[in-house]
């Protein structure tokens, strides 16, 4: 047991950390916001850097890698705030791998790894059902009681809405389900797998982020005469926010690792680091804005952006409260 | 990265397992789950002697010198196996976990060949002397002085907070040695023994009424001058480098015993009902998940092989555990209700939970508090500007 990346993993994290820290500029994200999706982005991404088959064996023209990858990946993406359907993408990917529907795999796969079908994921709750990207997909993924449904986007009413997180806008989507994706309760239970995943990790990078800028901020900012971060004010409220990355940290690879072993913690794991990185991010999405004082509320500062992006996270694929509930029954040995 | 064991460190947990079991179901039933530091030193000493005898008193530590040079997953695996079986807190955890290493990594061979074999063998209890009154989160502000006597070093001052110095038989000292020195110069790190007629030694009530601390006199106490680790005036190098043990192996273990805290908190929660109450549900989850991500982050600080290096996981250990294990010392009460206040008339100690609620309020004090932990990730974890320093 090592319980750190491998040298193979270190090398996406950097190649994936470069790749989005040159493109996924503050400035393309802020035009992306117009339309919902930077696809010059996307099809870069999915093709120059060969990530579109992350997860996708390689006899299917993936690069077969797993759960580790795939957050190493979405933490780099959510760092920098990338407007790029990777949800929606890891979701579907995993539902068709678990569904084995040969024919729905032929026909979507090839497309999507290439980043010229992109696919929105939602998931049905009580009041209607609100997914991100779907009015810039071809593809839907909606995952129910019934199963995973996916769904040619022109067969769908799609409302698309003013968002809070404009660089991943939300659309209000109806459409009645036909058959759902083979293979029982596996497509569903792989693309939520896949997806609290990403969005750990994407909380994970955003929060991190959002502690650096902050940091620098604090350094360089003087007030009575020395660095505002030189007082334990300061200092105390951003030593707290690391305290509480390096859990997420910790949180992210625990899922991470557990899903690609199949480990016996795999469903503790996801409901942990889902529920504790959103808060995380949250919280130091709010002292960002708070620590750099009137710049930080400001339009023109990046602040609200990641605050925004850490409460959509938050909101999907079950809220903290949801997955704490589900901690709360498999540590109490309850029936799920 | 893996989470996983491999077959033949599993195959290393059910020897250690075995063993443990055996040694807690059948003569040490005795000392089994004692929670606290204080109880039967006696049959505590016996058992340190037992774990020598069969090798697991320092595993970690190379062959020669009494160990077993396990690597770091089985040392992992002992830690968490000790503590599931219920094996009591190490008596001389001070001695095994953080002298041993400091000696092994600093000391000469002459000390080495005094000092770790009676250490190995459980025949050696050890404390530390670093917290005076004068001198606690500010610990280089240390007083107490050593002054050269022909082959001695004489000692004079005082020490306070000093864990299980009335069963220990030998004590690790910083002390000033150079006149005229402020802060971390002229500090060196002296091994003296306590059974000498220069030290006193009062143990402090807590506030769960036992005696774990103690103040430690020296009124002209003496120790050879062959006894001092590292270089005259290295004393600070020597405590940083021991304190850096400190966040080792030996947290994995800790964390069994925070599992068995957890778990009676659960069975309290199942017993009287609150564990059907939603707002109880969420502060479980909490408990659950902080746990889980302590031993995570454990494993990521130990995979690092910086051993102990203050970053990352590292550096923001301390402040975990310590506010996990308070915040769980509340929960604990929230769940027993009045329940948690009381105890049989005749009982010597509280209960577990009770005295789980009030000993994790050390927790956030000793060993560095949380505000000087805070200070130490912000300046040295985040790079933010050093407070200005008093003169004092």
């Amino acid at each position: 047991m090592a319980f750190a990346l491998d040298e193979q993993q270190e090398m996406i994290a950097e190649t994936a950390a470069a790749f989005f820290a040159e493109n996924a500029t503050s400035e393309r994200t802020r035009a992306a916001m117009a339309s919902g999706i930077d696809r010059d982005l996307w099809r870069a991404y999915c093709r120059e850097l060969g990530f579109g088959g992350l997860m996708v064996p390689e006899d299917l023209g993936g690069a077969g890698l797993g759960h580790v990858e795939l957050a190493i990946v979405a933490e780099q993406a959510g760092r920098t705030l990338a407007a790029i359907p990777l949800l929606g993408h890891a979701m579907a990917t995993a539902a068709l791998l678990a569904s084995d529907d040969r024919a729905a795999i032929d026909a979507h796969l090839p497309a999507m790894v290439a980043g010229d079908r992109i696919v929105a994921a939602g998931e049905r709750g009580g009041e209607g059902l609100l997914v991100p990207h779907a009015a810039q997909c071809d593809l839907l993924l909606l995952l129910g009681e019934g199963g995973a449904h996916l769904i040619a986007a022109r067969a769908a009413t799609i409302e698309p809405m003013k968002s809070l997180d404009e660089t991943r806008p939300l659309a209000r989507v109806h459409a009645s389900a036909g058959d759902p994706l083979p293979g029982g309760a596996a497509p569903c239970e792989a693309a939520r797998a896949a997806g609290v995943l990403c969005l750990a990790a994407e909380a994970l990078g955003g929060a991190q982020e959002a502690l650096d800028r902050t940091v620098a901020f604090a350094q360089e900012r003087e007030q009575f005469g020395r660095p505002v971060g030189s007082f334990q004010a300061y200092k105390h409220r951003l030593a707290d926010r690391a305290v509480e990355i390096e859990q997420a940290r910790s949180a992210v690879w625990w899922a991470a690792c557990a899903l690609d072993e199949r480990h016996e913690t795999r469903a503790l794991a996801l409901h942990a680091a889902k529920s504790f990185c959103a808060d995380t991010y949250l919280r130091v999405a709010g002292d960002m804005i708070q620590l750099h004082g009137g710049i930080g509320f400001t339009w023109e500062h990046d602040a609200h952006l990641f605050f925004k992006r850490a409460r959509a996270i938050a909101n999907m694929l079950g809220d903290g409260p949801h997955h704490r509930e589900r901690v709360a029954r498999i540590m109490l040995d309850e029936a799920a | 990265m893996k989470l996983g064991f491999s077959d033949m460190e599993e195959a290393f947990r059910r020897e250690c397992a075995s063993w443990l079991e055996d040694q807690m179901a059948g003569e040490f039933a005795d000392i089994r789950g004692i929670a606290n530091l204080v109880d039967k030193p006696e049959r505590r000493k016996a058992w340190e002697r037992r774990l020598a005898e069969h090798r697991y008193s320092c595993i970690g530590w190379p062959i020669a010198w009494g160990g077993r040079d396990a690597t770091l997953n089985e040392q992992v695996i002992f830690a968490e196996e000790y503590a599931r079986a219920g094996a009591p807190n190490r008596l001389n955890h001070m001695g095994v976990e953080l002298l041993g290493p400091t000696l092994l990594a600093l000391g000469s061979s002459e000390q080495k060949a005094r000092f770790l074999p009676a250490i190995a063998e459980g025949t050696a209890i050890w404390c530390q002397g670093y917290s005076e009154p004068g001198a606690g989160s500010d610990l280089a502000a240390i007083r107490t002085r050593a002054r050269r006597d022909g082959d001695e070093w004489v000692i004079e001052g005082q020490k306070i907070w000093t864990s299980l110095a009335q069963f220990a038989d030998m004590i690790f000292v910083l002390a000033r040695t150079e006149d005229g020195t402020r802060g971390r110069e002229g500090l060196s790190f002296l091994l003296v023994d306590l059974d000498q007629p220069g030290i006193a030694i009062r143990p402090i009530r807590q506030i769960n009424g036992e005696a774990e601390f103690n103040e430690v006199f020296f009124d002209g106490a003496r120790c050879p001058v062959e006894n001092m680790v590292g270089a005259e005036g290295e004393g600070w190098t020597v405590s940083t480098t021991l304190l850096s043990f400190e966040r080792g192996i030996s947290t994995l273990g800790q964390q069994m015993q925070f599992r068995n805290e957890l778990d009676a908190v659960i069975a309290g929660a199942k017993r009287n009902g609150k564990a059907a109450d939603p707002v109880f549900r969420q502060r479980l989850a909490e408990a659950e998940i902080g746990l889980r991500l302590m031993r995570y982050g454990a494993l990521r600080m130990l995979a690092d092989g910086k051993g102990g290096a203050l970053a990352g996981a590292a550096l923001t250990y301390k402040i975990q555990w310590a506010s996990w294990r308070r915040a769980l010392g509340e929960l604990a009460m929230d769940v027993l209700g009045q329940e948690g206040e009381v105890a049989p008339a005749d009982a010597e100690a509280w209960p577990l939970l009770t005295n789980l609620y009030l000993y994790s309020r050390a927790d956030t004090i000793y060993g560095g508090t949380n505000q000087i932990q805070r200070n130490l990730i912000a300046e040295r974890g985040l790079g933010l500007p050093r407070e200005p320093r008093g003169n004092a």
